[in-house]
């Protein structure tokens, strides 16, 4: 049922937008025929589609990446976000905007292409997720790795304001434009390289299904049960910082889904079991991407709100409603 | 190994041992400093036995539990698990002939009842954990020898403290290994759910031939159930069968003499009331 509201809100997605496409028109171009217009065809082809393409693909990892988080640190407050991964990846793109205007040269150049900011951000997650990792591995205590990546965001926003105090107005602004988080601007080429390393995250996540459920029990009885606590430790945090990282570097820090919408699948149906929830959250957070990219479009006008103040005016309010609603949240 | 020999080899008294340590030295080491909690270990129970691990409170017992189901790395001695090192098994073998009932609360989720049982069939499923037939007759039967089969579709959270630890026994047995290692089950227990606990033991050790050890502070309870003893003092740890430890008054070097005695005849602890 799930699966044909996602279909359905793809299409009412597509649809919507500065300029209203009647569905029908949809269908026939999607599918190689022709709309009634040609300007709809270039509209739905070049900016529509890939757009909601990427609001799915970013939906459902950024919600899959906070399930692996919550259930490896047992914590309800964990996500992407929260173990720093998504800042990592700010500062790396911080460094290469504002960086710009401080160090001159290449950077001047390399800051106006959209995969010199891609690699940015995925070189700025992966140190952050190295530096967790080596924490991980000195430090056993998961709340501790926890408040090790929260230290790593507060670090990396002094970083990015310091940067940004010496920067240039123009350079700043660019910055604050990526940071708001955007879905559209990708190239057909940009969302074939996005799609396959999604594909790539999103197959490993099938294969540690099993202990997910197994660390459930807390990491002794994981072990007792035959699973290999370290391997399936560090294919999660490699799981998601490939994920993390890529969806940052294609449109931004998406906050608020990766933390609610695991929380939201839980709810809706009540079970802890991963071979539900995986595949729950990724068309969940899906959905609630498509349908907080129609809300930021604000259908029929030529504004578009950031995406990142969606994702936060909807999250929010739905979180705190869960939790007075049911008055507890589980891992 | 040719069937003859098999049989041979099974007759000496020496198979039917499952653990055994030799030497064995257990604590915890930390910046190359060790912390040598007991040493001197030397173990044999065989199979098919409810062996009773007894002793004050911070002596050991945990920490030799864990020792010996592989959580824990020894500091010095061997341990052997079916005539075979223990630090030689992969945990996912080990986990098909060893299993836990662990005494720290279980994380939060909205695990149900089966699915909780279920999880002990891990070691032997696929990679996609599918039940198969014999794994869910597996999980029925767990469940209806603790009696939760009915609270099956319960989260576990919704349990009684007795109804949870019937339910976590139940997972180990679903594991369906030689040993089960249950570390203070009775814990958090009243006294009517300590029996039904240990009378539980007792029975599966019975009819199941499976090895049972626990760590316990009912010391009454175990002295008229278990079949096997390990006592742990500060001085050593010592070990036989319960008639043995009761025959040679070991069983009074358990807790200091001034405030409790070990009365052979009535085969109990009692307070000493001359002080």
């Amino acid at each position: 049922m799930l699966g044909i509201l996602l279909i359905v809100l793809f299409a009412v997605n597509i649809s919507l937008g500065s300029v209203s496409i009647p569905l029908k028109d949809i269908f026939s171009s999607i599918f190689g025929g022709q709309a009634s217009k040609e300007s709809w065809e270039t509209i739905i082809i070049n900016f529509r589609l890939p757009k909601a393409l990427t609001a799915i693909l970013v939906g459902s990892g950024l919600s899959i990446c906070g399930l692996l988080m919550q259930t490896l640190f047992r914590n309800p407050l964990a996500g992407p976000f929260v173990l720093g991964i998504s800042s990592g990846a700010s500062l790396g793109v911080a460094l290469l905007i504002l960086g710009a205007s401080l160090f001159g040269g290449v950077f001047v150049s390399l800051s106006y292409s959209s995969w010199a900011l891609a690699t940015a951000a995925f070189i700025g997650s992966a140190l952050v997720l190295f530096a967790v990792l080596v924490a991980a591995k000195t430090v056993r205590n998961t709340m501790s790795i926890l408040i090790i990546g929260l230290m790593f965001g507060s670090l990396t926003a002094a970083v990015i304001s310091v940067l940004a105090y010496f920067s240039e107005a123009a350079q700043i602004q660019q910055y604050l434009f990526w940071s708001f988080g955007s879905l559209g601007n990708l190239s057909w080429n940009e969302i074939t390289v996005f799609t396959s390393i999604y594909c790539i995250g999103m197959a490993a996540v099938f294969f540690i299904i099993k202990p997910l459920n197994s660390y459930l029990l807390g990491e002794q009885y994981a072990k007792s049960l035959g699973m290999n606590v370290k391997r399936v430790r560090l294919s999660i945090l490699l799981i998601t910082s490939l994920l993390t990282g890529v969806i940052t570097a294609f449109s931004g820090p998406i906050a608020f889904i990766g933390l609610a919408v695991p929380h939201i699948s839980k709810m809706i149906f009540n079970s802890s079991n991963h071979k539900i929830l995986i595949p729950a959250s990724a068309i969940l957070g899906g959905i609630i991407l498509l349908i907080c990219d129609v809300i930021a479009q604000l259908p029929t006008s030529e504004f578009t709100l950031p995406i990142n103040a969606i994702t936060s005016l909807f999250g929010a309010p739905v979180v705190i409603w869960l939790l007075v609603r049911k008055k507890k949240i589980y891992v | 190994m040719s069937n003859k020999l098999k049989k041979d080899f099974l007759n000496k008294p020496e198979a039917n041992i499952v653990l055994y340590t030799k030497e064995l030295s257990i604590g915890y080491s930390q910046k190359k400093q060790q912390k040598i909690i007991a040493n001197h270990i030397n173990l044999a129970i065989q199979k098919g036995r409810f062996v009773a691990l007894l002793g004050k409170n911070g002596i050991g017992k945990s920490t030799l539990l864990r020792t010996l189901s592989k959580v824990q790395k020894p500091l010095g001695g061997s341990i052997e698990l079916n005539q075979k090192s223990l630090i030689k098994y992969a945990d996912k073998e080990l986990a098909t002939l060893l299993s836990l009932v662990l005494t720290e609360r279980l994380p939060e989720s909205q695990l149900t009842v089966i699915e909780l049982v279920a999880l002990g069939r891990q070691p032997y499923t696929n990679w996609i954990d599918k039940l198969s037939k014999t794994d869910l007759q597996k999980i029925i039967w767990a469940m209806e020898q603790t009696e939760v089969a009915h609270l099956k579709d319960h989260r576990f959270y919704e349990l009684s403290d007795g109804q949870l630890q019937r339910v976590l026994i139940a997972r180990a047995l679903a594991q369906d290994t030689e040993i089960i290692i249950l570390d203070e089950p009775t814990a958090h227990l009243d006294m009517h759910h300590t029996f039904k606990v240990f009378n539980l033991l007792k029975r599966l050790v019975d009819n199941t031939n499976k090895t049972i050890i626990i760590s316990t502070h009912q010391v009454n309870l175990a002295l008229e159930l278990a079949d096997e003893l390990i006592l742990m003092n500060e001085e050593s740890v010592q070990s036989g069968t319960t008639e043995k430890l009761i025959e040679e008054n070991i069983l009074s070097t358990l807790f200091p003499k001034e405030i409790i005695n070990f009365n052979k005849t009535l085969r109990q602890f009692s307070i000493n009331k001359d002080n």
